[in-house]
């Protein structure tokens, strides 16, 4: 359950499959064009919800409520071994004195 | 959805909605049939190069520092036929406030929009230009919307996309994501008439002017500390603005160092595809952008695009995913200094260009862009490799974009492909032409050498040819 006021993602389709723009790939026009927004619940919901938030810069927008409290979780991803290589051998092409 | 709403009917006031949002009528550029006049357009935009860089100031862009990169130098020298490989030099454009060049783009037209009075700014961007044009936002008490292209159908995101996503709501701006495809625009032209807010387009004369400083420095610090202008700068290429407004400063300079493109090679991946979305390791500087803005630089979100590569390129080469790689790797390893893929695409080019010139000559990289979480080859190619993406060493023209990725097994095998510069300048003339071939007047040919850096007679050939 979302309060309101709360900080929060909603969900819209923007386009259904159908009315995609002529010149698409196939692939893409399968899909529906769709599109999240953040901001403040303007009402007290649960997660699949029509709701209305204001946004950053004021904007009221409606949507399906489909996350509370929103966060990023990028990061630098696991171990790519490669990298330590390649590292490796610049450093000993140009200051090991190894031209193979 | 109402009908006024509607794809079509959106679409049909988009001339109408830009102009509202750019302030500036760029009917009155139009020449002859299909000609514009270029040169009118980025005059109108009333700044001379010293007042943007007083603009720039204002926001504290610019003035970036040269590095030369020494190791890189040696690195490229020992690969290199003897008495070859040129002194590498990087502009690092990362310094800037918000991390990238792109800060000199957004810098003239945030302080446009203040001056004419809008309340807020919106950009269509998934890149470092977002975050550039948030910053600036802040900076001038405007609101901001940076409008993404960040998802496929799956709902999964390129790392290098949300980092730019996080950092534009670092800075305070609301960011809205789409699914993959060109209906973006769409979604965009209605943000813009709701808000009322400045279309801080890339494309904008204003945009474009805002580089030209970058070109200035570059040659007015190599004058400064080395006593001569260097022989070639190599710019990034993705929408031809980096390059137009770079090789715009240099000349302004009476700079004639040799222009030099590079985009990463994503032949094969179409750009509006879904399923191809997350196959590619870039999102910008690549092919995807770099061959059909050149070839039609009219396709962006302003009537008329400020960037026109073809005008100023000399050499147009590609470099392979692999090779950007292992390139930013390699400065982190021997130069010290950690920064973003994308921008290093120039780099990785001129570590090859190098070796074909002489050892007292210069070649100058014209930017690098800010490194972190996302946005970083680690990152990048963990998630290649969680999307299916075969990563080895070998030799990098192995590399079928989308598929693999090449690493190349020594620096050696880090090569460039040299686009058909004539085959891209006859596309242009193609679609500039279109269906009025027979229409065309002498202002139309003009306007065309011009377009494609060439002369009467390929022009006339490449028309007759159509």
């Amino acid at each position: 359950m979302a309060k309101k006021g709360d900080w929060v993602q909603i969900h819209n389709i923007v386009l259904t499959p159908e009315q995609r723009a002529a010149g698409v790939p196939d692939d893409t026009k399968k899909c529906p064009l769709e599109m999240w927004v953040k901001g403040r619940l303007q009402q007290d919901a649960k997660l699949g919800d029509e709701v209305t938030v204001i946004t950053r810069t004021g904007r009221t927008a409606t949507g399906k409520l489909v996350d509370v409290a929103p966060h990023f979780e990028h990061s630098f991803g696991g171990l790519v071994p490669e990298i330590l290589d390649i590292g490796d051998t610049v450093r000993a092409i140009t200051f090991g004195g190894d031209d193979k | 959805m109402k009908d006024s709403m509607s794809y079509d009917a959106v679409m049909a006031r988009k001339n109408d909605i830009m102009r509202t949002a750019v302030g500036m009528d760029y009917s009155q550029f139009e020449r002859g049939k299909i000609a514009f006049d270029y040169e009118a357009m980025m005059a109108a935009t009333g700044y001379t190069i010293e007042e943007i860089m007083r603009v720039q100031s204002l926001f504290s862009v610019g003035n970036t520092p040269i590095i030369e990169l020494k190791n890189l130098t040696a690195l490229a020298r020992k690969l290199a036929p003897k008495g070859k490989g040129a002194r590498i030099f990087i502009k690092d454009e990362a310094t800037n406030p918000s991390g990238s060049f792109k800060a000199r783009r957004s810098a003239t037209s945030v302080y446009q929009a203040k001056k004419m009075g809008y309340k807020g700014v919106i950009a269509a961007t998934s890149g470092n230009y977002g975050a550039a044009v948030a910053s600036h936002a802040a900076m001038a008490g405007l609101k901001c919307i940076v409008v993404q292209e960040c998802f496929d159908s799956r709902g999964v995101g390129q790392p290098e996309i949300i980092e730019k996503a996080r950092k534009c709501e670092a800075l305070g701006a609301e960011v809205i994501q789409l699914t993959v495809g060109p209906e973006l625009f769409y979604m965009f032209l209605i943000l813009l008439e709701q808000t009322g807010y400045f279309n801080a387009s890339l494309y904008t004369p204003y945009g474009i002017a805002g580089i030209e400083t970058l070109g200035y420095e570059i040659a007015n610090q190599f004058r400064a500390k080395y006593g001569r202008d260097p022989d070639a700068v190599v710019c990034t290429n993705a929408g031809g603005g980096n390059l137009t407004g770079t090789a715009r400063g240099l000349r302004k300079a009476n700079c004639n160092a040799k222009i030099i493109g590079a985009s990463v090679n994503l032949k094969g991946l179409h750009m509006a595809s879904d399923e191809q979305f997350n196959k590619k390791s870039f999102t910008t500087g690549h092919t995807g952008f770099g061959i059909p803005f050149a070839t039609n630089p009219d396709r962006s979100d302003v009537p008329r695009s400020a960037g026109r590569p073809l005008r100023y390129m000399d050499r147009y080469v590609t470099v392979t995913q692999g090779s950007v790689f292992y390139i930013t790797e390699s400065l982190a390893s021997l130069e010290g200094l950690e920064k973003g893929p994308a921008g290093n695409t120039a780099l990785a080019a001129a570590f090859k260009i190098a070796q074909e010139m002489d050892e007292d000559q210069m070649i100058v990289v014209q930017e690098t862009e800010y490194t972190g979480a996302g946005k970083h080859i680690n990152p990048q190619l963990w998630f290649a490799r969680q999307n299916g993406i075969d990563i080895h060493f070998g030799d990098p023209k192995d590399e079928i974009p989308g598929k693999n990725i090449i690493l190349p097994a020594h620096p050696s095998l880090i090569d460039v492909t040299d686009l058909d510069l004539n085959h891209i300048r006859r596309s242009h003339i193609k679609n500039a032409v279109g269906m009025h071939k027979d229409e065309l007047t002498d202002v139309d040919i003009k306007y065309l050498i011009d377009e494609t850096k060439s002369d009467e007679a390929f022009v006339k050939n490449a028309i007759a040819a159509l």
